[in-house]
């Protein structure tokens, strides 16, 4: 193929990217000094706090503020739903203050006399029966003719139930913002955000709507730093348009970050999804036919269908069911790689227990039917084989039911993932200044994936400089428009856009000292710190002597992500497999070894892909074992609204993990695709089959508690 | 609220962490959903009347990296927020605000514990040294040092907590075996998923600190 102009540099020729780069934030990280949202004080800064709903679906009937506006200290109270409006989820806002501290503010809350109707409320809809109403038709498709497949004498039926609860985010910085009027129409707010450039558009068209006149151009988010989003922080949400409210009010500004208890209870929630499923395979193992009654909620707006069949998509005999249903919880939320987790359960669950009818060992099973997975088949013959070499698939496996007198049960499971992640729209700014210093402006964020990271690895790269000598200015709207960081598209915009720009920078500089070198603009590179003749190595100047010849004219040039060439792609694959420990005594599930195979196209910085993919695993170990968002039917209230209760998994949890990532011929010349949501998908599911295999019986639903393992094997297994 | 100082234990591990809630009840056995708590972890009763503190602002002076800090605080201010709001010591996070999580972790005379689980009133005459305090002159501390180079964080939020506990970690066991650090680290929780890194982080930092070396 012939080079185009922006193209990513050979392999050979690569001195950063690829490599194992630090991220180069730590430092400030690691000492303490980053600042992030939670961590913003201002000189005169107020506190804000919410009363909340504490009914899952009320009307409110009384609402006095007065004795609260009265209190010393409290500077403003705004009523956000005042009598007759209608409560749909425990937890929703009712009336912000804002106070000069914490303790005054929390107070001031406590002083205000709210009286409501009760109304009834679901907020749990694994037992469908119970849903009555709030139980509606979601979609059905069919292909090929399954009837007639799963009649044909000649197959083997696997039927079973599946399901995955509504777990929520638990970022550890909870939602929230502080708002400055810095005068009276002009807003400079410092939010815990993954879109730092979209916001201002957003929180400009609420507040026109409050009536209060302000334009886009004077609102500005700052988000240097942000404690975690998942998914859960595009918007500026109800809670951070009432902040700016409130320090208009107070004429101060205002810190409103949420308490735990109300982050996990309204500011998360990954839908759910139940599924009765059937699958039917030849006698060789080929599949043939899926049918699946799938239903889930994910609050009040319920749960579209997740994609089923998962992967297999080819599978030629296809019919399927969904219904949504609604909840008086809090909103569902983008939660990493939406949809995906929920379908990978749901699938390589009932693709496992398939495999385990026939006698089969799953990874025959599974590759012998990659071709149902279309275009990335071969990725995906690879990435299982990879995956098995690095957990010794073949010394480990055994039949489902691990044979053994012993009660600690030991085995192994596998699970296939997808996702797109392709690049964002972004701008970059790129300033070479006549004095050598170099800046690279974007109005992106890093959400800890690494961002900051990329964007100073791919300038460094162009310009022949080290990481050092390039400022990176992110996580401010005055900066150059960039895309929401979701979807796994930040790498892929912002790397892009980046390159472009310093190309375009780097050819103005050639221009400028093509003369002075005796050399054509066209025959210089950028390379070690210095600009020389590709021919001649000793017609060079150091990277300061050639900025110098800009005079006083520093180059200024936006790169733009979609542009020329193509630097990047769209569709991964990734295999997951996991070693499991089950004790048939306690019920208790060990993870002893994850593997992941996974790729992402060309990978910047190796280091922190890496780290994508431990952080998925181990967030996964957490999802499959731990995580549920409990909902009391009594008061339609969570019952484990706190860290105590609401269990993440801890250091001790998470056994040995291994990541291999895929690169080299056939991924490299992909270009740079996303990484943040493929490696989360797979663990529920790997985990799921490996306590399957382990103990002869499917644990049927995530979390896989204790108490389930031991329900299970009371109705069979090995115990 | 009694003023009284006491000695607030070492950072206990995940399962056996009070809540405030708990803590407040005294020396009463609380029995949590599951959870004893038998430790002498809260204020045993006195047979003495003593001075009762509140519920208005109190001085008191908190001694904090080396230096000290007039404060005029409600007796209900924690630890963690006298250091974030009236401070400016951001380092220590507020996330569970529960003494479970450990994002919050600081020094109390050398021995970890979780700022959102004390009263500032029951720091006074401690030595308190928060993350700020373990990086001198812009060196990073070989904690710090280690996290970074085995990219033991992302998003961050719980690094500095991480940070701190295993300085501590470390000054206790300067030479830990790898289940020795998934025990002693198990108080501080991460939601990005990093404790690899922090595994080999905490191992690594061992190594470079042996000999005494810069354990500041």
């Amino acid at each position: 193929m012939p080079k185009c102009k922006y193209d990513w540099p050979e392999a050979g020729e690569r001195k950063l990217i690829g490599q194992r780069t630090s991220r180069v934030d730590g430092p400030a990280k690691t000492s303490g000094k980053a600042k992030y949202t939670y961590d913003v004080n201002l000189p005169g800064m107020l506190f804000g706090k919410i009363l909340r709903s504490p009914y899952a679906h009320a009307k409110i009937t009384a609402l006095d503020t007065s004795a609260a506006e009265s209190m010393p200290g409290v500077k403003a109270v705004r009523k956000i739903q005042d009598v007759g409006k209608e409560i749909q989820w425990a937890g929703d806002e009712i009336v912000a203050v804002a106070a000069e501290s914490e303790e005054i503010a929390r107070d001031a809350l406590d002083k205000i006399k709210i009286e409501f109707e009760q109304l009834p409320h679901l907020v749990n809809e694994e037992d469908l029966s119970k849903a009555g109403e709030h139980a509606k038709a979601a979609g059905s498709e069919k292909a090929g003719d399954p009837d007639k497949a799963f009649s044909d004498p000649d197959v083997v039926i696997s039927e079973g139930y599946y399901g995955i609860a509504v777990i929520t985010h638990c970022c550890l910085e909870t939602h929230g913002s502080v708002a400055e009027w810095t005068d009276p129409d002009t807003l400079k707010t410092y939010f815990s955000t993954q879109s730092v450039s979209g916001l201002p558009g957003e929180i400009g068209e609420a507040l026109r709507q409050a009536g209060i006149d302000v334009k886009n151009n004077n609102i500005e988010t700052i988000c240097q730093y942000m404690g975690g989003g998942f998914g859960s922080k595009f918007s500026p949400d109800r809670w951070g348009i009432e902040n700016a409210r409130l320090a208009k009010i107070a004429g101060k500004p205002v810190k409103l970050l949420l308490e735990r208890d109300m982050d996990l209870e309204v500011a998360g929630a990954r839908p759910s999804s139940y599924a009765k499923i059937k699958v039917a395979a030849k006698k060789d193992g080929t599949i043939v036919a899926w049918q699946s009654d799938s239903w889930g909620t994910g609050g009040p707006a319920g749960a579209t269908m997740p994609p089923l069949p998962y992967v297999f998509t080819g599978i030629p005999n296809k019919l399927t069911h969904h219904t949504s249903v609604s909840t008086n919880t809090g909103p569902a939320r983008a939660w990493r790689a939406p949809t995906h987790p929920q379908a990978a359960l749901l699938t390589m669950g009932a693709l496992e227990d398939l495999a385990a009818k026939l006698n089969m060992d799953p990874l025959e099973f599974f590759s012998k039917n990659a071709d149902l997975a279309g275009e990335r088949a071969e990725v995906y013959r690879q990435e299982l084989r990879k995956a098995a070499e690095l957990i010794d698939w073949e010394k480990n496996w055994h039949p489902r039911g691990h044979q053994t007198p012993s009660h600690i049960k030991h085995g192994l499971g596998i699970s296939l993932h997808t996702w797109g992640g392709r690049g964002h729209n972004s701008n970059c700014n790129v300033n070479i200044h006549p004095d050598g210093s170099v800046e690279v402006s974007l109005g992106s964020q890093d959400l800890g994936t690494g961002t900051r990271t990329v964007i100073n690895i791919v300038a460094a790269e162009t310009l022949g400089l080290p990481l050092e000598a390039i400022t990176v200015n992110i996580g401010d709207s005055k900066y150059p428009a960039d895309g929401a960081s979701g979807g796994s598209t930040t790498v892929g915009g912002v790397s892009a856009s980046t390159r472009r720009g310093c190309v375009d920078a780097l050819d103005q500089l050639f221009a400028a000292v093509a003369p002075s070198l005796g050399v054509p603009a066209d025959q210089l590179i950028a390379a070690g710190g210095k600009i020389q003749a590709k021919a001649d190595s000793s017609k060079s100047l150091t990277w300061k002597q050639a900025c110098a010849k800009l005079g006083v004219k520093t180059i200024q040039v936006t790169g733009k992500h979609p542009g020329p060439c193509s630097l990047g792609s769209s569709g991964v694959g990734g295999v997951e497999m996991a070693d499991v420990s089950v004790d048939t005594e306690t019920g208790i599930v060990m993870i002893n070894k994850m593997v992941c195979a996974q790729d992402c196209g060309l990978i910047i910085d190796m280091k922190t892909a890496e780290s994508q993919c431990y952080g998925a695993m181990i967030m996964g170990i957490s999802y499959a074992l731990f995580e549920q968002k409990i909902m009391d039917d009594a008061t339609g209230r969570m019952l484990n609204p706190n860290m105590e209760f609401y269990k993440l998994a801890g250091i001790g949890d998470i056994g040995e993990l291994v990541v291999h990532m895929m690169t080299g011929p056939g991924y490299d010349e992909r270009g740079t695709i996303g990484l943040g949501e493929p490696p989360v998908i797979s663990p529920g599911a790997a985990i799921s089959n490996a306590v399957a295999n382990a103990i002869g019986v499917r644990v049927p639903t995530l979390p896989i508690t204790p108490e389930k393992v031991l329900a299970a094997l009371e109705k069979g297994g090995v115990a | 609220m009694k003023r009284k100082t006491q000695k607030p234990k070492e950072v206990a591990p995940r399962q056996e962490s009070l809540t405030r809630r708990d803590f407040l009840k005294g020396a009463s056995v609380a029995v949590s959903s599951g959870l004893l708590i038998t430790e002498g972890h809260a204020a045993t009763p006195s047979p003495e009347p003593e001075p009762v503190a509140g519920p208005g602002p109190v001085p008191i002076i908190l001694k904090v990296n080396g230096k000290p800090h007039k404060l005029n605080l409600e007796p209900r201010v924690t630890l963690l927020d006298a250091l974030r709001n009236y401070l400016d010591l951001t380092g220590a996070k507020k996330v569970c605000d529960r003494g479970v999580c450990g994002a919050c972790t600081v020094l109390l005379d050398g021995k970890p514990v979780y700022a959102c689980n004390l009263l500032a009133i029951q720091a006074e005459e401690h030595d308190i040294v928060t993350v700020e305090g373990l990086s001198h002159d812009g060196q990073l501390h070989p904690v710090m040092a280690a996290f970074v180079e085995n990219d033991a964080q992302q998003c961050g939020f719980c690094t500095p907590g991480f940070v701190v506990a295993c300085k501590a970690f470390l000054d206790k066991h300067p030479d830990p075996t790898f289940d020795e650090v998934e025990e002693g680290l198990g108080g501080n929780l991460c939601r990005c998923g990093t404790y690899v890194g922090v595994r080999q982080a905490v191992l690594e930092a061992a190594k470079s600190m042996k000999g005494g070396k810069a354990n500041a």
